[in-house]
């Protein structure tokens, strides 16, 4: 017990040290100063108010991503398409902020969150009905659909959503009555102006309720038991094609609730290209998090601090862009996945080794 | 519209589909010895950069594609040492070098020429527009003799198919698996060369744009056979073709650039039932 706990913490913990010391090689052959780039980027990350304001910030998104892969990898699947479900879900919040923007706050916030979860439900569930149905592997499917995302959205916006004249590649802004409040308007100490707002307590409450939802409800248990051994839950009368398709559409739920901090809480609209790889960062953040909430939430803090710091690394060092950021990802991945063999749902017997790509 | 079937479009789909049908061979020799590489793309964009970047400074496209070669073997190593030495997951290994390749490129564009993530132009007398297609093609047939007429394509898929067997009958099965893993890496990353040193003249952020996957897709559509594979990057690179043509006309943009990947999901949704894959790919081999 004590030891299965020191493993779990233990080793990620090991990658992500892993992780800073290939970095630091690289920052060194780039000819850059390795201490001095980290110091930049933990620094900036840890001052109060703004570094810590804005590491929650960027946090948010990566921990509902996060939990998006999550649970998709508790079934045994990779969902690779959080980037286009949280894609078309800001689109689709955005859409009910702009057409229904005459409704009073408390029915159109609901409603708008209803939107986000619902449209990245089915986009998630779609690479689930083509994989449970047709075996279709959900790695390039949910890879493709991110593309599609992409390009439906971006034309909804450029022929029917842009404002007039308008030369970015943006719709126009929602009503009033769909904003959420910034964490600052009530939070002591922290200026209003840091975009933090309430979608970070809204994460928070995902991981308690992804927590739940995974190990204390049937439904959990059968989408656990799927990904652990997909013939054995088969074998126990679990119907494993409606596991696959649920996960998958509790995951594009999830990673559509990036959505509503986004689009409600701080840039009122639908802006295209808005995402910079919140869906493929959540890959990161699951495995390094183990795929569990607790591990996603502290994952997510880290790699929200490393995007914070990442920005101003990028500003403030001659050689060093902010895509370091993406090395210490890849790295991390790498180091943990390596390992992964040991346990959990992607080792011997998990579904990713049934269907080939 | 009725020009449809041209010259102009007969050249322009063997130009789009050379990058894919490189890639695809590469996945080739991987997934038939049983390792799924995923990382295609990320391989495709080392070698897209390593070749642009090389050719800028060197002024020879031929020892651009060389370097780019050596790279993509160099990152194909990261991908065979965690999944075949450690045993990682294959999937997740491989994803990890396509976010590794998204950051690297950019990374080193801004400490070698200030940009974040392209490369200088390059005169147009040291590029290789067509040389890649015919390596390209020509690989095909010479895929097919070594998978079928060589002891070593016959080790590559007796490893791919039952590394059990084949470990008992003295074929050392992770020696092949690396030597194929590294092939794919050499010939993805030749694809990639040809995007930045043949199509274009320069390397841009992320300029496969999904082509590792949908090279991917045409791997699992050809049913991991050589010549059916090139049937189908043709497919992909005809569609692609298509597209462009049509760019311009009264079908909004976006529609037309979806015509890929939509496509790759009704190949993959359409096919994969009757395609039968290696039967120990994603399995990394240990002596019991």
């Amino acid at each position: 017990m004590i030891m299965s706990w020191l493993r779990s913490v233990l080793f990620p913990l090991i990658a992500v040290i892993a992780a800073f010391v290939v970095g630091a090689i690289v920052v060194l052959l780039i000819g850059d100063d390795p201490i001095e780039t980290y110091r930049l980027l933990i620094g900036s990350a840890l001052s109060w108010p703004d570094g810590i304001g804005y590491t929650l910030f960027y946090a948010t998104p990566l921990i509902f991503t996060g939990l998006a892969v999550a649970v998709a990898f508790r079934c045994g699947l990779l969902n690779i398409g959080a980037e286009g479900q949280l894609y078309v879900a800001a689109f689709a919040t955005a859409w009910v902020g702009i057409t229904f923007a005459n409704l009073p706050q408390i029915l159109l916030v609901p409603l708008a969150c209803f939107a986000a979860v619902a449209a990245g439900a089915i986009w998630g569930g779609i690479p689930g009905v083509l994989k449970a149905r047709f075996g279709a592997h959900e790695v390039i499917n949910t890879i493709m659909l991110n593309f599609i995302a992409v390009a439906l959205t971006s034309y909804f916006t450029q022929y029917y959503y842009k404002a007039e004249g308008d030369p970015i590649m943006q719709t126009r802004v929602i009503g009033q009555n769909a904003h959420i409040p910034r964490m600052g308007s009530f939070v002591p100490g922290l200026p209003w102006r840091i975009p933090l707002n309430v979608a970070f307590i809204l994460a928070i409450l995902a991981c308690v309720l992804v927590y739940l939802f995974l190990w204390k409800t049937r439904w959990g248990y059968e989408i656990r038991a799927t990904g652990a051994n997909p013939a054995a839950a088969e074998y126990g009368g679990i119907r494993t094609g409606r596991q696959i398709v649920l996960a998958m559409a509790v995951s594009g739920g999830l990673a559509g609730m990036v959505a509503i901090g986004d689009v409600l809480g701080y840039r009122f609209r639908y802006y295209d290209g808005f995402s910079v790889g919140y869906g493929f960062t959540g890959i990161a953040v699951a495995l390094l998090g183990r795929n569990h909430p607790a591990g996603v939430f502290l994952a997510a803090l880290l790699f929200g601090a490393l995007i914070r710091g990442g920005l101003f690394v990028d500003i403030f060092s001659d050689n060093v862009s902010k895509d370091l950021v993406l090395v210490l990802q890849a790295v991390v991945i790498l180091f943990v996945a390596a390992e992964a063999l040991f346990r959990g749902p992607f080792g011997r017997f998990g579904l990713l080794k049934r269907s080939k790509v | 519209m009725e020009d449809l079937f041209s010259i102009q479009l007969l050249s322009s789909t063997l130009r789009l589909a050379t990058p894919l049908l490189l890639a695809a061979l590469g996945g080739l020799y991987s997934e038939r010895s049983g390792v799924i590489n995923i990382a295609l793309e990320g391989l495709m964009l080392a070698g897209a950069f390593t070749a642009a970047t090389v050719t800028h400074y060197a002024g020879n496209p031929w020892i651009g594609l060389l370097a780019a070669i050596a790279a993509g073997m160099t990152v194909a190593a990261i991908h065979a040492v965690a999944s075949i030495h450690f045993k990682a997951d294959q999937v997740v290994s491989g994803t990890a070098i396509n976010i590794l390749f998204l950051g690297v490129p950019a990374l080193l564009s801004g400490a070698f020429f200030q940009s974040t993530g392209a490369t200088p132009q390059i005169p147009r007398g040291q590029l290789i527009p067509n040389a890649p297609i015919v390596i390209a093609f020509l690989l095909v047939p010479l895929t097919g003799y070594v998978l079928n007429r060589t002891s070593f394509g016959l080790r590559l898929r007796a490893v791919g198919e039952n590394p059990e067997a084949a470990d008992t009958a003295g074929v050392s099965v992770n020696k092949i698996r690396y030597i194929a893993v590294l092939l794919s890496g050499a010939l993805a990353a030749i694809g990639g060369a040809y995007l930045s040193i043949g199509q274009s003249s320069l390397f841009t952020r992320n300029m496969t744009a999904g082509r590792g996957f949908i090279a991917l897709a045409a791997l699992i559509f050809g049913k991991w056979r050589p010549v059916q594979t090139m049937l189908a990057c043709l497919l992909f690179g005809f569609a692609e073709a298509v597209s462009i043509q049509l760019q311009g006309g009264s079908i909004p943009v976006q529609f037309i650039q979806m015509i890929p990947y939509v496509l790759t999901i009704v190949v993959l949704v359409g096919f994969i039932g009757r395609a039968r894959a290696p039967r120990s790919l994603g399995v990394a081999y240990s002596k019991e």
